[in-house]
């Protein structure tokens, strides 16, 4: 899927957002492979170029969420007298069902892939961080860091040696799952009218465009739903297997 | 224990008050003006100038926030830009859809998907675990809303068992009420029958592997009775947790399905506030919303002590 | 639950063949239809509300409310006389006070009707069943005005409603039209509920004609059910559960067509009229040079599939600035569209018209399916123009808002942006709310063409028709030489209902009338 989204210009695609009203909702055909929209813009082109954004969104936030939620469980983590308030503001955001507030947040600017990206970041960093400042507080009592505050280890030595590869088996696995309802929660935006505007094709706005017509043009919502389901379902998949693989409490299970 | 769910009560105000706060921030900054929206595509610079001035939209940020607080205090939710109607009231109007949705959903998504993730534990490895599995996963990688219409073709337009859409309120017959919702439940519980059967299948395998499960099963207990009576009773923690969890996937899956399925909810109500920048409605939305979701944490923290006697406080 | 899905079917059409289910185009977010024009509020006060005159499919003003009329002293004094058992919804009966609150309310707020007030020296009301009118100018059209279609149509209020002011929202729905608002029933955003009044007395004599005529109202009850998602609605139909949607989309027409249930009807034979405004306030669409530059490159069959679809029947190109089917609608200087645009011409006069790659801002209502579908092919017309386009995509909310700004484009501002108005309001210079030539203080866009508005002048105190057909001639050619916007065509959207219902009225959704075969 990465192939694809890189490697889209190549694919035998052309211009995604090349309008050409009377070939509009042409079924697929060995011109067009997918058919094409309501606007005659190829739908095999739409939904490879689709590829890109929509596992930018997904990589994304998950890497943007990731590093949020580090910084934050670590900091509240560590300096106990900041942990309440932090941690308060956190689950305020979280009690906040998540595809409400990127909708709440996408009205507040106007639909571009960034703010997407913003909006589904902020959304979904509170969750990171809760699961960094639980496996920094369990490994605070382990005996060595213990040991090493009491020597005085400075706190980024200790961060940097004792905390942060401990920590980075689940928060891999908790960014795989990010990844993954990042993208959905992007088709979920797109749906509403608070995605990506529609020049730029998403496998959310394609989805969103066409399913009006699923009813007699089924096609425009199926191929980029099956593309989005494949990649979620593998991303998915990815993220159950570094699971199994990093705890080793599962092995056996597996 | 009472000591205990005094202070969990208490500990929902901060929160609320964090939630309060970024909900008004939120909208102040909002771009849209609900002016103009109101004024409409004809109107003069001048129209909607007096329409603002109308709706107390050109005051400072500090008087309309502390005005705001003071009447959510009182329990005055304001009244809606659009309409004109008293937020409560729209609240209230949409509140039995919702609930209705989210019962019959939980129903549905509890008994469907703990037998499964159950079976799935029993024959771990095999391929019905794998079937099982997929679909579970499958549950989260499909958008809700593909759900919604695959379904509704299906069995509204193709086999016309049930109705495509709408709400039949329960007063006029618990039969329509059921038939209504069949669809859109079985749309919305498509992740959460996901999420439901993967944390009780672990749960199920970690209790499995435990000393005294295979003590029972020395014993001579029936396979089957042990899963049922010792393996779920302990798993019951961390599959109630991921029901309370789950409560923040339904409220913005009702979202989707209550659109899809034209069903006049909580979830409408919201898109419909946001799209037209009705901000006491979406205010006070959110904050319910969130309320809810705490209150049914608390709930289910609550709940613990009930379903794991280990637990005390 | 089997038992009580059996008995269901027959309960269910028992309860219903006297209830009609509509979907309209957009949830009745208002109810006022004085202090705003959306066209959902218009079929919505036509339920609800009478009006003095009404016109007909013909668009000829016929008396409603009135009895008649007598004109006096060479045009400057104007009589009506209300026909006699009319009574509002409230019980009480309509009287001539109540009536002339109302015109006075609404003559603030729509075009045509500030044209009127702008000759009314006196309104009262003579008697409790006489309207008098004292002009300072003859007024030939005054029934047209009172009886007009377009938003927003005048419509009779009790005096303690009608004297609420114009800018604050009446919310308490007291009419004398043939349905009364059930408020009790009201679910913003999803229902609203009209019931039989039965006090209504139609006109004895006449055919019902748009809305002219005896309103016989042959239903109890009147549900709007508003259902946002197009595929939800097209299948509530098909399955029956409801009975009319007012806009299904173009590309499930002919799946609609061919259920032999269904009927798909255009009622409003003047369509929508599509184009492309101008902010005339900020560089660089100021200079008629730039704008002139554009025309050259506007298709306007391009446009019309992307909005209704292959089908000719449903739009037409080659539009000027009056809805075909008027009698004002001419072609004078229709040759300015381009039979074959050629990209290349466009960029050198853009060039030439001193364009040099300023960052032009075009809003786009994204969720508006006709808007989103006309910007689309304006934006990639415009990138292969070589405009330096900012397409923001925005929801109509903030479109509306971005769209009435008067500021520079780093401001909030907007350069260019693509509409539709009904053609009922384009039919002549009068209701024609884009064709005017105020400046700043016109609607959005705020062309300033003097010309114009002298020629509109003209035309309200043109003595004959052909005089007026000859106005509308020069308006055109004026209209094309400043470009106020760019007319991209005209499409009629068709409605479509189960062909149990019959007597469905032309124009827009009527409520009375139809009946249940």
């Amino acid at each position: 899927m990465i192939f694809v989204a890189l490697f889209a210009p190549i694919l035998g695609t052309v211009d995604p957002t090349a309008i050409a009203a009377r070939l509009r909702t042409r079924e697929p055909s060995a011109l067009h492979w997918f058919g094409t929209d309501m606007l005659g813009r190829d739908l095999y082109s739409r939904v490879l170029y689709g590829a890109r954004v929509s596992l930018i969104v997904g990589f994304s936030v998950a890497a943007l969420s990731s590093i949020g939620g580090l910084a934050i469980g670590l900091f509240s983590g560590f300096f106990r007298a900041m942990d309440a308030v932090v941690m308060r503001v956190m689950d305020g955001i979280m009690s906040i069902p998540s595809i409400l507030l990127a909708v709440a947040l996408m009205a507040l600017t106007r639909g571009s892939v960034g703010n997407v990206i913003i909006a589904i970041t902020i959304a979904e960093t509170p969750r990171v961080s809760r699961l960094v400042r639980g496996v920094v507080l369990s490994l605070r009592e382990q005996a060595y860091v213990d040991a090493a505050i009491t020597c005085g280890t400075r706190t980024p030595v200790i961060v940097l040696k004792h905390i942060l590869p401990n920590a980075l088996a689940s928060i891999i696995v908790q960014a795989t799952y990010v990844c993954a309802s990042a993208m959905i929660t992007e088709a979920i935006l797109s749906f509403i009218g608070a995605g990506t505007p529609p020049f730029i094709p998403s496998w959310g706005n394609i989805m969103a465009e066409g399913r009006a017509l699923w009813q007699v043009k089924f096609y425009i919502v199926l191929f980029p739903a099956i593309f989005l389901s494949m990649t979620v379902l593998a991303v998915n998949l990815l993220g159950d297997g570094l699971r199994d693989a990093l705890d080793p409490r599962m092995t056996k299970a597996a | 224990m009472v000591a205990y769910i005094a202070r969990r009560v208490l500990a929902i105000i901060p929160v609320m008050a964090v939630v309060a706060m970024f909900v008004f921030l939120l909208l102040y900054l909002s771009p849209g003006d609900p002016a103009v929206v109101i004024a409409g595509d004809q109107a003069t610079p001048e129209d909607v100038e007096k329409i603002r001035q109308g709706l107390g939209l050109d005051r400072p940020f500090f008087v309309r926030f502390a005005e705001w607080i003071w009447q959510i205090v009182h329990f005055d939710l304001g009244t809606s830009i659009f309409t004109g109607q008293p937020v409560s009231t729209l609240i209230a109007q949409r509140i039995e859809p919702t609930l209705s949705l989210m019962v019959i959903t939980l129903l549905f998504a509890v008994i469907t998907s703990i037998p499964l993730g159950i079976l799935a534990a029993w024959k771990a490895g095999a391929w019905l675990d794998r079937i099982i599995m997929t679909f579970a996963v499958f549950g989260f990688s499909v958008p809700v809303f593909v759900v919604g219409y695959v379904l509704a073709y299906v069995f509204a337009l193709e086999l016309d068992w049930l109705p495509v859409q709408g709400y039949s309120p329960i007063a006029q017959g618990i039969g329509h009420w059921l038939e209504g919702l069949l669809l859109p439940a079985a749309t919305l519980g498509c992740v959460y029958i996901a999420l439901i059967a993967r944390t009780t299948r672990t749960a199920v395998l970690e209790v499995l592997r435990q000393d005294y499960i295979r003590t029972a099963r020395a014993k001579g207990v029936g396979q089957i009775a042990t899963l049922f009576l010792h393996a779920l009773k302990n798993a019951a923690v961390p599959v109630v947790t991921v029901i309370g969890i789950g409560v923040a996937l339904l409220i913005g899956g009702a979202v989707v399905t209550e659109s899809v399925f034209a069903i006049p909810g909580l979830g409408r109500l919201t898109v419909d506030a946001i799209l037209r920048r009705d901000y006491p409605v979406i205010q006070s939305l959110v904050l319910l919303f969130s309320l809810v979701y705490v209150l049914v944490n608390l709930a289910v923290d609550l709940l613990y002590t009930v379903v794991d006697p280990r637990i005390r406080y | 639950m089997a038992a009580a899905t059996l008995a269901a079917p027959n309960l269910a059409s028992a309860q219903s063949s006297k209830t009609l289910r509509f979907v309209p185009q957009a949830d009745l977010a208002l109810l006022d239809p004085v202090q705003s024009t959306g066209l959902v509020i218009r079929h919505h006060a036509l339920l609800v509300f009478d009006t003095l005159y009404g016109v007909d499919e013909q668009q000829r003003a016929q008396p409603q409310m009135v009895q008649g009329h007598v004109v006096e002293n060479d045009g400057l004094l104007w009589r009506l006389t209300l026909r006699e058992g009319l009574k509002f919804h409230d019980g009480q009966k309509v009287l001539a006070r109540d009536c002339v609150a109302s015109i006075k309310r609404w003559g603030v707020r729509d075009s045509y009707g500030l044209s009127l007030m702008a000759v009314v020296d006196d309104l009262s009301a003579v008697s409790d069943n006489e309207i008098q009118f004292r002009l300072k100018r003859p007024f030939p059209l005054l029934p047209d005005v009172l009886g007009k279609a377009g938003t927003n149509i005048c419509v009779v209020m009790p005096e303690r409603l009608a004297q609420t002011d114009p800018m604050q929202r009446v919310n308490e729905m007291v009419g004398s039209g043939p349905f009364r608002f059930v408020a009790s029933e009201r679910v913003p955003g999803s229902l609203n509920v009209y019931a039989k009044f039965t006090d209504y007395v139609p006109r004895s004599s006449g055919e019902t004609s748009f809305l002219a005529g005896p309103k016989i109202a042959n239903f109890d009850r009147v549900e709007w059910r508003t259902i946002p998602d197009a595929a939800t609605a097209a299948a509530a139909l098909q399955t029956g559960e409801v009975d009319w949607w007012e806009q299904p989309i173009s590309d499930l027409i002919p799946r609609l067509k061919s259920n032999r249930n269904l009927k798909v009807e255009v009622l409003d034979r003047f369509g929508a009229v599509a184009m492309i405004r101008f902010n005339h306030l900020l560089p660089p669409f100021d200079r008629p040079e730039m704008r002139q530059a554009l025309l050259g490159a506007i298709k306007q069959d391009e446009y019309m599939i992307a909005v209704a679809g292959e089908d000719r029947a449903y739009w037409k190109d080659g539009v000027g600035f009056f809805a075909p089917g008027s009698s004002m609608a001419n072609d004078a200087r229709l040759d300015a569209l381009p039979s074959r645009p050629d990209v290349d011409r466009v960029k050198q006069a853009l060039r030439a018209a001193g364009y040099s790659g300023e960052r032009i801002v075009f809003p786009v209502p994204t969720d508006f399916p006709a808007l989103n579908a006309m910007s689309e092919v304006a934006g990639d017309m415009m990138r292969r123009a070589g405009i330096n386009l900012d397409y923001q995509a925005l929801d109509w909310g903030t479109v509306l808002q971005r769209v009435a700004s008067q500021q520079p484009v780093d401001k909030g501002g907007w350069n260019i942006w693509c509409n539709y108005s009904t053609g009922i309001s384009a039919v002549n210079p009068a209701a024609h709310t884009y064709l005017r030539g105020l400046g700043r203080s016109g609607t959005f866009g705020w062309p300033t063409s003097p010309t114009l508005e002298q020629l509109r002048s003209g035309w309200l105190d043109a003595g004959d028709e052909s005089a007026r057909v000859e106005i509308c001639k020069q308006m055109q050619v004026q209209a094309f030489q400043d470009l106020p916007y760019i007319p991209l065509g005209v499409f009629y959207q068709p409605t479509a209902y189960r062909t149990s219902l019959q007597g469905v009225l032309k124009g827009f959704p009527l409520f009375y009338n139809v009946k249940r075969a």
